[in-house]
C-alpha cells in the first residue's frame, strides 16, 4: 500500500499556509488524595465534601506533597522518554479568582520533575516523532458555576489542589489530525501506565492549544495564540482548523496577529480573545517558601522504570513479530491496554488469525454499537476463545459461528451451551451427510444432467440446498468431498 | 529604577487593591523611597552566586497517599461573608 | 500567696506543681491585671469565661505532670485558635474564627497551659512599633508616650505588665527580640523549622519563626521546650529529637569563643548602646569566655535583602485574604474583581498596603531578576557570612537594637527609619539561624535596652546558657510604676 503524503496546509488564492501546533495537556494524576493535601479525589462528590483547610487556604495553612503523585510524575515521564530531574523545584504562580483560594497556583516553573521527551505516532504518511518539553506537577483549581444564579458565581473547591500533570509538547505538531493522533496517544500511554484515567468527560484530561501559521516553505514561526481549556479532541480539532483560518485570514488581509489567549466557542465554532480588557497577565512566579527542593534518588527512579508496565510501542513491535500481526491490526490491539489485555487473553487458548479477526470485525462492532467499553464486554475472553476453538475444530462453521456469538452477546453464554441447546453442532457423519446429499441430488435430477454436461455453475446451487437442508450445519468440508464424488459418477 | 503613579496603579491593580488618588499619591512616594532604599544591593556582585533556595537543610518529606481530611463542608463555610448550604457565593464573574 | 507580679513562669509551675496556688488563684490574679490594664492595649481579644472554666478542671481533674500545668497564658494574636476570633491585628479579618488550632500553641495546651486572650500584634505582623494594628497602638509599660516595639508589641507589653506570666511571640525580622529589648523582657527567635509554622497567619514563610517571649532566660528555656517540635504538617519543620532546654540549663560557658562583628558598629550609634555592648563583652570575659573580632561582611545589605524578600513572600501569602471563604468582604463593588478590589483596599492598612506593592512589584515581570533574584543571591551571601564565622566561633554577641524603645508617632510617617529599626534583628532571619535578646541595662532616660546573642542552627542550648550567664551577672532590674492602673 503506498504511503498517504501529508496534506495540511490552509490553502488560498494566494498562498498555502502551514500550521504550528502545540499542546499544553493537563492530565489528573491518578491518587486517591490530593496533591498537597489528605481530601478524596473522587469526582462526581457533594459540592464543597472533598475540602480541607489546605485546599481551601485558611490562613495558616500549609502543603504537604503527595509521593504517589511524585511516582506517577516520574512514571509518566519514563512513558513518554523523558528526561527526570532528580532535582525539581515547586514555585507559586500568582493571580486572583474565584476558584483559586489561595491566590495562588502551586505549580513547577523554572525547574519541572520532568525533562525533554518524545512520544510516537503512526500516521498515515509514516511515523512521526513529537517532541516534549516538559512534564510538571501542579494543583487543579477549584469549580466556578456561572449558571445558578444572575447575579452570583457559585465555588465548589472539590477539585482544588487535586494533582495535574501538565505535559508540554514542543511545536511540532501540523495538524488537527496529528493533535488527534497525539493526544490519544498521550492517553493510551497514561493508561497503560495507570498514571491518568484519561476521561475527558470527567475534565481529567483537557488542553491548552498554541496555533501559528507561517508561508509553507518559511522558517519563522509565527505569531502564536493560546486557546485554552479545550475539553475534548473533537473540539481541539475544530479549534485549530477556526483558528488556524482565522489567522491566515488577518495575515492575508495585511493586518497582523496579537499574542493572547483565546476561548474556543464550540456552539459557534469560533475563538475569541479572553480577558482582553484585563491587563497582561503577570504570574509572577517565585519558588514557594512553604514547600522545599524536591530530591530523588536516581535508585527511585531506577526502581520505577525497571517495574514499568509494557508500553503501547514495545507491545505492538511485539504484536508485529510474535503474532504476524500487520502495523493496522497491531495498532488497533494495542491502543488501549484493555484491549491487549483482551487479545492476549484469547490467543492463549485459540488461533491467533481467528482472534485478530473476531476481535477486530466481530467484537468491535458490537462494542461500537453497544456502545461498550472492552472491559464491559458480554462475551468474555475465554467464551471468545472457546468460540474460535469451535470453528477450528470444525465443531462448528464460521457461519454458525456468528450465529453463536450474536446469542453469545445477549446471554453472555458460554458458546457450547449454546450449540447444544440449539443444535447448532455441525453435522460431520459421512453417512448422515450422503443421505442429504442423495436426497438433493434425487430431487434434482434434471440439474444433475445439466450439470454433468458441462453447466458446472449449478454446484453452488446444490452446496445450497445442502446447507438449507441441513439447516446450516453441514460440514461444508465433507459435503464438498461427498458431492464430488457422487456428481462424478 | 523608580517607581511612578502609573506603574503603581499598575501593580495595585495585579494585587487587587482599590486606592483612591489620595492614598496613590502618599504610597507612590513611600514606594519610591522604600525601591531606592533597597537600590544598595545592586552595588553587589553576585554573578558568581547561587540564590538561596531553601533555608532549612532539608528535602521535601512526601506524606502518603491516603484520604484523611476533607468532610468539612460545614467548617470549610462556616466563616464566608456570604454563601448557601453548599458553595461559597461571589459577585458574578465578568469574563 | 506569694506576689505573681514577681514570680516567673517557672516559679509559678512550681507553686502549682506543689499546690502551693491553685491554677483558678493564677489565672484570678492575671484577669485582675488585664482588667486594669486596657490603657495599654495590649488584647485584641480575651477568653476569661473560658479561661477560668479550664483553670477550674485543672485544679480538680487536671495533669500536673506537664511543663506548664494549669498555667494561664495570652499569645500573640497571629496563631489560629480554635473557636476564639483570630485576627493578626487586621480589619480583614475582624471577624474570622478558627476550626483549628495552630500546632505550637496546641503544644502549651497539652502541656497543661491556659489561654488568657489573644494579644495585639502590627497587622500581619508588618511593623516594628505595633502602631499598624487595625485595633489600635499598644503601649509600652515602660511609659505611656512609648511603643512596645513590634511586631510582637502586645505580647512584649503584656509580658511586662504582668498580664500574663510570659507569651509567645514570632519574629520575622526581629518581632520578637525587638520588642523584648525596648520592654527589658527575653526574647528567642529559634532556628528556622524548629517551631511548626502550621496555623500560624504567615507573613513571609521562609523567615517566619515563633518564639518564646518571658521576664528571665530559665522561663525562656521552659516555654521553648514546651512550643517546639517536629510537625509533620509543615514541610520546613526539622525533624528532630525535642530537647530538655530548661534542664540543661547552665552558666558554664568557659571557654567558649564569642565573636564581636565590627560591622554591627553601625554609624550614629547611640554611646550607650556602644557601652552596653562592651559591658557585655566583659561579663562574657570574666565568666572565661574567649572574644574573638570576626567580619560579617554583607550585614548591611541585609536590610534591603529583607526588604525585598519579605514583601515578596506577602504579597502572595495575603493574597487569600479576598472576602470569599472568611473575615470582611466589602459591600461595593458589581463584579468578582471590584469586590476582591475594594474589599483588600478597605480590609488592608497602609503599612500592609505598602508591602504587598512593594512585593508584587520586585516579582514582576521584568523586575523579578533584578530585585526577587538578585535578593535571594544576597541572602546566600549573608548566611554563607554566619555559616564561614560558626566555624571557628560559638556565638555572636550583638546589641538587639540601635536605640532604646521610640515615642508613640515618631516614625510612623517614615517607613525607612522604622525598617532602620530591625538592622541588627534581620540578618537573623535571613539565615535561618537562632538568636536571644536579653534586657542589658537602661538609656539615661530609664528605657531597657537588650543585647543579642546569635548562634548556628539548632544550638538554642547554647544561647540560652550564654544568656543564662549574663543574666546573673547583669542582675537587670525592670523600674517603672505600674502607672496604668
Amino acid at each position: 500500500m503506498e504511503k498517504e503524503k501529508f496534506d495540511y496546509y490552509i490553502k488560498t488564492e494566494k498562498n498555502s499556509w502551514e500550521v504550528i501546533i502545540g499542546l499544553e495537556v493537563h492530565a489528573q494524576v491518578i491518587s486517591q488524595s490530593k496533591l498537597f493535601s489528605g481530601s478524596a479525589t473522587k469526582f462526581g462528590a457533594k459540592p464543597n465534601t472533598q475540602v480541607s483547610l489546605v485546599d481551601s487556604a485558611f490562613p495558616g495553612m500549609l502543603p504537604v506533597i503527595n509521593q504517589h503523585c511524585i511516582e506517577q510524575a516520574i512514571k509518566t515521564g519514563l512513558g513518554l522518554n523523558a528526561k527526570i530531574n532528580l532535582h525539581s523545584i515547586f514555585d507559586r504562580k500568582n493571580y486572583f479568582y474565584a476558584d483559586l483560594p489561595a491566590g495562588y497556583q502551586i505549580s513547577q516553573y523554572k525547574n519541572p520533575v520532568v525533562g525533554e521527551g518524545e512520544v510516537t505516532l503512526d500516521m498515515p504518511y509514516g511515523s512521526k516523532k513529537i517532541g516534549i518539553e516538559r512534564l510538571h506537577l501542579e494543583q487543579d483549581a477549584g469549580k466556578s458555576i456561572h449558571d445558578l444564579s444572575p447575579d452570583n458565581t457559585f465555588v465548589d473547591l472539590n477539585r482544588s489542589g487535586i494533582a495535574l500533570m501538565e505535559i508540554v509538547s514542543k511545536p511540532d505538531l501540523r495538524s488537527p489530525n496529528e493533535v488527534n493522533s497525539y493526544v490519544k496517544k498521550l492517553r493510551t500511554i497514561m493508561r497503560y501506565l495507570g498514571t491518568c484515567d484519561g476521561n475527558m468527560q470527567e475534565g481529567s484530561l483537557r488542553a491548552d492549544v498554541n496555533v501559528s501559521v507561517r508561508k509553507k516553505g518559511e522558517k519563522k514561526f509565527g505569531t502564536r495564540c493560546e486557546i485554552k481549556n479545550v475539553n475534548s479532541i473533537k473540539f481541539m480539532e475544530m479549534a485549530i482548523d477556526t483558528e488556524a483560518k482565522r489567522q491566515v485570514e488577518l495575515l492575508e488581509s495585511g493586518k497582523s496577529i496579537k499574542q493572547e489567549t483565546r476561548l474556543f466557542d464550540t456552539k459557534r465554532n469560533e475563538t475569541r480573545s479572553m480577558r482582553s480588557k484585563e491587563e497582561a497577565h503577570d504570574y509572577r512566579y517565585f519558588p514557594d517558601p512553604d514547600l522545599l527542593p524536591l530530591k530523588i534518588e536516581q535508585s527511585f527512579v531506577d526502581n520505577l522504570k525497571k517495574n514499568l508496565p509494557e508500553l503501547p510501542d514495545q507491545k505492538k513491535e511485539r504484536f508485529i513479530k510474535k503474532f504476524k500481526l500487520t502495523p493496522y491490526e497491531a495498532n488497533v490491539l494495542v491502543s488501549e491496554a484493555a484491549t491487549s489485555k483482551y487479545f492476549e487473553e484469547v490467543i492463549k487458548n485459540a488461533d491467533i488469525k481467528l482472534a485478530k479477526n473476531w476481535i477486530i470485525v466481530e467484537l468491535f462492532a458490537v462494542l461500537n454499537k453497544k456502545g461498550l467499553d472492552i472491559k464491559e464486554s458480554p462475551v468474555s475472553p475465554i467464551n471468545l476463545a472457546s468460540l474460535i476453538n469451535a470453528i477450528s475444530s470444525g465443531e462448528i462453521s464460521g457461519k454458525i459461528a456468528k450465529k453463536v456469538f450474536e446469542i453469545m452477546v445477549q446471554s453472555g453464554d458460554e458458546p457450547h451451551k449454546i450449540i447444544k441447546e440449539k443444535g447448532l453442532k455441525q453435522q460431520s457423519d459421512p453417512k448422515e451427510l450422503e443421505k442429504i446429499i442423495l436426497k438433493v441430488l434425487n430431487n434434482n435430477a434434471d440439474k444433475v444432467l445439466e450439470y454433468k454436461s458441462g453447466k458446472e455453475k449449478l454446484y453452488g446451487f446444490f452446496i445450497g440446498e445442502i446447507m438449507k437442508i441441513s439447516s446450516g450445519k453441514a460440514n461444508p468440508k465433507l459435503v464438498n468431498e461427498i458431492l464430488k464424488e457422487k456428481l462424478k459418477k | 529604577m523608580s517607581i511612578d503613579k502609573n506603574q503603581v496603579k499598575k501593580v495595585a491593580k495585579l494585587s487587587r487593591i482599590s486606592l483612591d488618588d489620595n492614598k496613590l499619591q502618599s504610597l507612590s512616594k513611600d514606594l519610591d523611597s522604600i525601591l531606592s532604599f533597597v537600590e544598595e544591593l545592586n552595588k553587589l556582585d553576585t554573578k558568581k552566586t547561587e540564590p538561596l533556595t531553601s533555608i532549612v537543610n532539608k528535602t521535601l518529606e512526601p506524606r502518603k497517599d491516603t484520604i484523611n481530611d476533607g468532610k468539612i463542608k460545614d467548617q470549610i463555610l462556616k466563616n464566608s461573608p456570604d454563601k448557601n448550604e453548599e458553595f461559597f457565593i461571589v459577585p458574578k464573574v465578568v469574563e | 500567696m506569694p506576689d505573681l507580679n514577681q514570680s516567673s513562669l517557672s516559679e509559678i509551675v512550681k507553686l502549682i506543681k506543689t499546690k502551693k496556688i491553685s491554677s483558678l488563684e493564677v489565672t484570678n490574679h492575671f484577669i485582675k491585671n488585664i482588667k486594669k490594664g486596657k490603657k495599654l492595649n495590649s488584647f485584641i481579644t480575651t477568653c476569661f469565661d473560658e479561661s477560668l472554666k479550664k483553670a477550674k478542671y485543672f485544679d480538680t481533674k487536671g495533669n500536673i505532670d506537664g511543663l506548664l500545668p494549669g498555667v494561664p497564658l495570652a499569645v500573640k494574636d497571629l496563631f489560629c485558635t480554635k473557636g476564639i476570633k483570630t485576627t493578626a491585628g487586621s480589619k480583614i479579618l475582624e471577624n474570622f474564627i478558627p476550626t483549628y488550632e495552630s500546632t505550637v500553641t496546641n503544644n502549651l495546651w497539652k502541656e497543661g497551659a491556659i489561654l488568657l486572650g489573644k494579644l495585639n500584634c502590627d497587622e500581619f505582623a508588618m511593623g516594628s512599633s505595633n502602631e499598624t494594628s487595625y485595633f489600635g497602638k499598644t503601649i509600652n509599660p515602660i511609659a505611656k508616650d512609648l511603643v512596645p516595639g513590634g511586631s510582637s508589641g502586645g505580647s512584649a507589653s503584656a509580658l511586662a505588665a504582668n498580664f500574663t506570666p510570659a507569651t509567645i511571640g514570632t519574629d520575622t525580622g526581629g518581632s520578637i527580640r525587638q520588642p523584648a529589648s525596648f520592654t527589658g523582657t527575653v526574647g528567642l527567635k529559634p532556628t528556622y523549622g524548629l517551631c511548626s509554622r502550621w496555623g500560624i497567619v504567615a507573613f513571609a514563610s521562609s523567615l517566619d519563626q515563633a518564639g518564646p517571649m518571658t521576664k528571665n532566660v530559665e522561663d525562656c528555656a521552659l516555654l521553648l521546650e514546651a512550643m517546639s517540635g517536629y510537625d509533620q504538617n509543615d514541610s520546613t519543620s526539622i525533624n528532630k529529637k525535642k530537647e530538655s532546654y530548661s534542664k540543661n540549663l547552665s552558666t558554664n560557658i568557659k571557654g567558649l569563643k564569642i565573636g564581636i562583628p565590627k560591622e554591627y558598629r553601625v554609624e550614629n550609634m547611640p554611646k550607650e548602646i556602644e557601652n552596653l555592648w562592651g559591658k557585655g563583652i566583659d561579663i562574657l570575659k570574666k565568666s572565661g569566655a574567649k572574644i574573638v573580632d570576626i567580619t560579617l561582611p554583607h550585614t548591611k545589605y541585609a536590610l534591603p535583602t529583607y526588604y525585598i524578600v519579605a514583601p515578596a513572600e506577602a504579597s502572595s501569602n495575603l493574597a487569600r485574604y479576598d472576602g470569599v471563604k472568611y473575615g470582611y468582604r466589602s459591600k461595593k463593588g458589581k463584579n468578582l474583581i471590584e469586590m476582591y478590589e475594594n474589599t483588600r483596599g478597605e480590609g488592608f492598612g497602609d503599612e500592609v498596603k505598602r508591602r504587598i506593592l512593594i512585593g508584587t512589584y520586585v516579582l514582576s515581570s521584568g523586575y523579578y531578576d533584578a530585585y526577587y533574584l538578585k535578593a535571594q543571591k544576597v541572602r546566600k551571601l549573608i548566611k554563607n557570612d554566619f555559616d564561614k564565622c560558626f566555624r571557628n566561633i560559638d556565638a555572636i554577641l550583638t546589641p538587639s537594637t540601635p536605640s532604646s524603645a521610640f515615642k508613640v508617632g515618631e516614625k510612623t510617617n517614615d517607613p525607612i527609619s522604622m525598617y532602620l529599626n530591625d538592622i541588627f534583628t534581620v540578618p537573623v532571619n535571613l539565615a535561618g539561624i537562632p538568636a536571644i535578646s536579653i534586657p542589658a541595662g537602661h538609656d539615661n532616660q530609664g528605657r531597657p535596652l537588650g543585647l543579642q546573642v546569635i548562634s548556628k542552627a539548632l544550638e538554642e542550648q547554647k544561647i540560652l546558657n550564654i544568656a543564662f550567664s549574663m543574666e546573673k551577672d547583669i542582675s537587670f532590674k525592670q523600674s517603672f510604676k505600674r502607672w496604668w492602673e
